[in-house]
């Protein structure tokens, strides 16, 4: 088998590929070549490695999570804080990077498809600071649940686009996005927010994210003297952990979990747990795990998290998952919601409810490790996006309060 | 071996022969607003004078289709179209004389299985597919498929296609080329974009034999001059709103304008 950090596309084993119309296979040939020259150009690299350490705050740091630690069976808990970058998550590694690879491809203009909105506002940052035009579709439903990062994207310059058709969730978004780029593609690049979509963007995507990993292998190593045990992260699209897991696929002692949105169960039918409950097929230009009718037509999915809902998965984490490299669990919506509370509670830390899935997980596996283990858990964003729905679920806002 | 319906190829080369400028090909989606009605509406197509009839099956996320198109299928998914009603209406028109093909995003085609979905097709009386999120490099089953069961591979070609694209997407195509003539999703454009003509010699000197344009077109005028320079021309958006809201008459008498735009 080749080295599973390796994998550079079009294909992850039977995934991935360019599933896509032709019209845009110019486009995918010509991001590819730019993105291959980019990362042996000193002149590409050295730029976002200073945007990297003046603009996003890199690196990010690595903080033991000693409090919560006691509910994960006391093993030693590791927190890659992505959460601290500028606008709040691992969204802006990607985004700043292929805005920068549109700019050398001559583009004026940057699309986006969001979910929990993270990637919206990290493209809408990423077109702000290039002086770049920016338009973001966003499911009719998240612009409602994630209202304010629609008010984050409008300031900073951005258009949003409300996408009305289909489950009106970030799939459709997804969709609505292809449909501008193929219409556009001569002034615009899309920039895909993960590691799925045609090929180059999976393999793409990743090596901007992999300096999560990069960064946290070094950072584990100085604190704990030791590679963690087991790395866990969250997987809607997958590219916090793709980014995370990258580093450590070639460490065989290094067990590596990826957490789906388990929703109100898999077996309530109202989840986004692809690996669990879908099985291979094709969307979105590429073949991967996907929630699928008997006929192929996608099945809406349910999370609570918006970043995670999602029917589709990167084709490298259906490969990962088909190879048992990495072990994907879901983890429902109660205890992704009850792993929030407790890591604000015990660390001052609020997660995005979308890291809040990682959280929980890790707490399942630390109990499985024991106390001797050591976690690293990707604390993929701040969860300030999600008081709305934490409110609601705890219940956190008088009875008549109305903010001003 | 199953034996499939006339081939698109066939057909093409019977409207040259016959003096006519050009065939008219004419895009449906199966379901809409029922599987009867839109059979029904397919076979009206074929009394009306349109050679090939595109069947197309709805999907759930179609990234290449604007909003008339996106609708009509939504409503024939809540109505509860199923892939295999596909077959239904692929044996009404071959009875009533037509040559149909399917067009269809490619993750119903693979669940269904492709092999299977290439037999069932052939016993149906179809010709073949179209496959508009599915390109030559991808197709390897399909291209099995096609060649076991005798069905013509259409793939698609854009205005953006390099030299290299373009004679990859002649080599493994059969029957015809689809050339879309414009940079965009599917919808009725006032002008059918000047792109298609280049995109039609282009495709010729790779060495198509045969090469049809869709994407645009709406009514007789538009037909005329596509059908000047390529074999076939190709409508959809215009057929579905005629359908929608003048029923089947509507789609018979819009189906006539277009053909005497070829004729």
């Amino acid at each position: 088998m080749t080295d599973l950090s390796e994998e550079t596309g079009p294909y992850f084993g039977e995934f991935g590929g360019r599933f896509i119309p032709e019209a845009l296979i110019p486009a995918l040939d010509e991001i590819e070549e730019t993105w291959r020259k980019s990362q042996v150009d000193p002149a590409f690299t050295d730029e976002l490695l200073t945007l990297q350490r003046s603009y996003i705050g890199r690196p990010s740091l690595l903080t033991e999570a000693t409090r919560f630690a006691e509910h994960c069976g006391g093993a030693r808990v590791f927190l890659k804080r992505e959460d601290l970058n500028h606008t709040g998550s691992h969204k802006i590694n990607n985004a700043l990077a292929q805005a920068l690879l549109a700019k050398r491809m001559g583009k004026t203009r940057l699309i986006a498809e969001t979910g929990a909105g993270q990637h919206g506002v990290a493209t809408a940052t990423a077109a702000a600071l290039l002086d770049m035009s920016c338009v973001v579709y966003m499911g009719e439903e998240d612009t409602q649940r994630q209202a304010l990062n629609v008010a984050r994207m409008r300031l900073l310059g951005a258009t949003v686009n409300a996408v009305t058709n289909g489950t009106r969730t970030l799939k459709d978004a997804m969709n609505e996005a292809m449909r501008d780029w193929v219409a556009n593609v001569d002034d615009t690049h899309y920039v895909i927010g993960t590691v799925a979509g045609p090929h180059p963007f999976p393999a793409m995507v990743r090596s901007f994210q992999n300096v999560i990993g990069v960064e946290a292998r070094e950072q584990i190593q100085d604190m704990a003297g030791r590679l963690p045990d087991a790395v866990c992260a969250c997987v809607g699209g997958g590219s916090n952990a793709m980014g995370l897991f990258a580093a450590f696929l070639g460490d065989a002692d290094v067990k590596i979990f990826g957490f789906e949105a388990g929703g109100e169960g898999v077996d309530s039918g109202h989840h986004a747990a692809r690996f669990s409950g879908g099985r291979p097929g094709v969307l979105h230009g590429s073949a991967t795990y996907i929630l699928q009718d008997a006929d192929g037509q996608t099945q809406a999915s349910h999370s609570v998290s918006a970043g995670l809902d999602y029917p589709s998965v990167g084709p490298e984490h259906s490969h990962l998952h088909v190879t048992g490299r990495v072990t994907y669990e879901p983890v429902v919506d109660e205890e992704a919601m009850e792993a929030m509370r407790l890591l604000s509670r015990t660390e001052g830390i609020i997660p995005a409810i979308e890291s809040a899935h990682a959280l929980a997980g890790a707490m399942r596996i630390g109990r499985e490790l024991g106390p001797d283990a050591v976690l690293l858990v990707n604390l993929s964003g701040r969860g300030d996006k999600d008081m709305t729905t934490a409110a609601k679920w705890f219940d956190y806002i008088d009875e008549g309060a109305v903010q001003v | 071996m199953t034996h499939s319906g006339p081939r698109t190829g066939t057909t093409l080369d019977a409207v040259a022969e016959a003096g006519r400028k050009a065939a008219l090909i004419a895009y449906l989606p199966v379901g809409f607003p029922t599987v009867a009605g839109s059979t029904e509406a397919m076979v009206e197509l074929v009394r009306n004078g349109v050679d090939i009839i595109e069947v197309g099956l709805p999907y759930s996320d179609p990234g290449m289709d604007g909003p008339v198109i996106q609708r009509a299928g939504e409503a024939a998914l809540d109505n509860g179209v199923h892939t295999s009603d596909v077959f239904t209406a692929v044996e009404a028109i071959a009875e009533a004389g037509g040559t149909a093909v399917v067009m269809s995003y490619w993750n119903l085609v693979l669940q269904y299985g492709v092999d299977s979905f290439a037999r069932d097709l052939a016993s149906a009386g179809g010709g073949g597919i179209v496959t508009p999120d599915l390109i030559p490099d991808e197709a390897g089953p399909w291209l099995a498929a096609s060649e076991k069961h005798d069905l013509d591979r259409i793939f698609l070609a854009a205005p953006s296609s390099t030299p290299e694209r373009l004679a990859r997407i002649v080599e493994h195509s059969s029957g015809f080329v689809y050339a879309a003539s414009t940079m965009g999703v599917t919808g009725v454009r006032s002008e059918v974009d000047n792109h298609a003509r280049g995109l039609v010699a282009r495709l010729k000197e790779a060495g198509a034999e045969r090469a049809c344009v869709g994407l645009g077109v709406s009514n007789r005028e538009q037909a005329a001059e596509v059908a000047e320079y390529a074999d076939g021309v190709i409508v959809g958006s215009a057929l579905v709103r005629a359908l929608d809201s003048e029923g089947v008459a509507g789609v018979g008498r819009l189906a006539a304008e277009l053909a005497e735009g070829c004729a």
